[in-house]
């Protein structure tokens, strides 16, 4: 299998990604953010349909798009002009709306948007892997070194502030990072799975971690596993990768629950 | 200063306080009296309707009412107080030595050490308000503000907790604002008392509270 260059450029963006979506969604889901994931990758299929529209690299405007799409998420909610959910739902369904007429005004309607929906791992091409290993890279460095603020903001965003913590500027940052994982991860589980590969690593780790760094540590764990195991499966028994590793990370969750009770 | 939630009622009413650095004020008043609403006021995270409130202190640290029902994060003990160093120890990469230290001692002091390394939400709600206090503390504020710190604590953790204020207040002269319905062990140092209902209805010593006040949670009269 690895004899393939398809196959090694997949599993080299696989553990990018694998890794990246937990460590960024960990910080999500203690937030109770989780579904923000879905919104931005709405926000993102928007982007792709920008791309196709102006002719531009998709993975640049999913980008771009990305970014702008999380930040005003992050700011509905910090004004409070909207409760979460209904910031998220705007976004959301203007994202999705906003992606279907530019797809139909760039005539792409017929063209691969499906590979961006569901993941066309198995078509990363050297150049691609460069920038998701590149960005994957600097992201994961940025969230090292920021962890302790971003920790401190999870377990009481009010207390941060009143001690002086950049808050606001963190909470901008997670947003921004959020729609990089996105960007990166579209051609790995695709626009409507890749919230999943952010979130179900989490809810696995936490059920059987016995303290923050440890959850982290370990929903980057599971992400890891989950691609890798998702690529080989779906290599073999010729599945679609994406929602393959998916499936795995729900069996994560599944399998995380008795083992946690037991350690309880 | 006058303050009210978004369009609704006026919540606090032409309230005017002064607090010199190293006073220990003990705030009390009946439920909705405003007490919270005053407290997140002087924080900087609710802005006054009309009026205006300066704050000279730098360093600070809140306890918020019920605070454990706002974390499920699966925080240890020791990681929830580091959260409270974050503001005093370097931004970026892991906590240096003195910090780490200071954690323990945050710890040491609300005698949780022996839970230092588990979950809070393993702990009991008492247990889980001293490991908030102890966030609180690691923070060395010079102003503490503590919101019903003892609600679900043990007589013998006030008794630690009122000696352990006392300390900071003498000692340290930090600024302490202090809610509670009953302050119990705090109650033979406070020197000043606020009762507020919608505004401030009394402001002074404990001794010259009016009969029909004299506790504090029955502040109806
Ligand atoms: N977020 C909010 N939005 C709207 N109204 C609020 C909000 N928080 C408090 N209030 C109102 O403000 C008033 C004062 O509430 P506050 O929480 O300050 O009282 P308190 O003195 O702390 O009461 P308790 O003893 O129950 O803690 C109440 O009438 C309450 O209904
Ligand atoms: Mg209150």
């Amino acid at each position: 299998m690895l004899d393939l260059e398809f196959m090694r450029l997949a599993f080299g963006a696989g553990i990018v990604v694998g890794l990246l979506a937990p460590a960024v969604g960990f910080f999500l889901v203690q937030r109770r953010l989780s579904l923000i994931g879905d919104g931005i990758g709405h926000v993102a299929f928007a982007g792709v349909a920008l791309g196709y529209l102006l002719n531009l690299p998709l993975v640049l405007t999913a980008l771009a798009v990305s970014i702008a799409g999380a930040l005003s998420i992050e700011t509905l909610r910090a004004r409070r002009t909207a409760a979460g959910d209904q910031a998220l739902a705007l976004v959301f369904y203007t994202g999705i709306a906003g992606g279907v007429v530019l797809v139909s005004a760039a005539g792409a309607l017929n063209v691969n948007l499906f590979q961006f929906l569901f993941g066309s791992i198995l078509t990363v091409t050297r150049s691609d892997l460069a920038v998701i290993a590149g960005l994957g890279a600097a992201a994961l460095l940025l969230i090292a070194l920021l962890y302790r603020l971003l920790v401190a903001v999870v377990v009481d965003e009010e207390g941060a502030r009143v001690a002086g913590l950049p808050v606001s500027l963190l909470n901008a940052l997670t947003a921004a990072l959020a729609a990089v994982t996105i960007a990166l991860s579209m051609r790995v589980v695709g626009i409507l799975l890749i919230a999943a590969l952010m979130v179900l690593p989490v809810i696995a780790a936490a059920r059987i971690a016995w303290s923050m760094r440890s959850t982290m540590v370990l929903a980057m764990g599971i992400g890891l596993a989950s691609v890798l195991t998702g690529i080989t499966v779906a290599y073999y028994a010729d599945l679609p990768p994406g929602g393959t590793t998916v499936l795995v990370a729900a069996a994560a969750v599944l399998v995380a629950e008795p083992i946690g009770a037991l350690r309880r | 200063m006058s303050f009210a939630y978004g369009h609704g009622p006026l919540v606090l009413r032409d309230v005017e306080l002064e607090v010199e650095r190293g006073e220990f004020v003990a705030i009390a008043g009946p439920n909705g009296g405003g007490k919270t609403t005053l407290l997140r006021l002087v924080l900087g995270l609710e802005e006054p309707a009309s009026g205006q409130i300066e704050l000279a202190a730098e360093r600070l640290a809140y306890l918020p009412q019920r605070a454990q029902a706002g974390v499920d994060a699966p925080v240890t003990v020791r990681e929830l107080v580091a959260a409270g160093r974050a503001p005093r120890a370097r931004f970026l990469g892991p906590l240096r030595q003195a910090d780490r230290e200071a954690v323990r001692e945050a710890i040491e002091r609300v005698g949780l050490e022996t839970q230092a390394d588990r979950r809070l939400s393993t702990l009991s709600g008492g247990q889980q308000q001293r490991a908030f206090i102890a966030k609180a503390l690691a923070a060395d504020p010079e102003l503490l503000v503590l919101d019903e710190p003892t609600t679900g604590v043990d007589v013998e953790a006030q008794e630690s907790l009122a000696a352990l204020l006392e300390q900071l207040h003498r000692e340290l002269d930090v600024t302490i604002l202090y809610v509670s319905h009953e302050f119990g062990a705090v109650e033979r140092f406070v020197e000043r008392i606020v009762l507020v209902r919608g505004e401030v209805v009394f402001d002074g010593a404990p001794a010259d509270l009016p009969g029909v006040w004299h506790d504090p949670s029955h502040a109806h009269a």
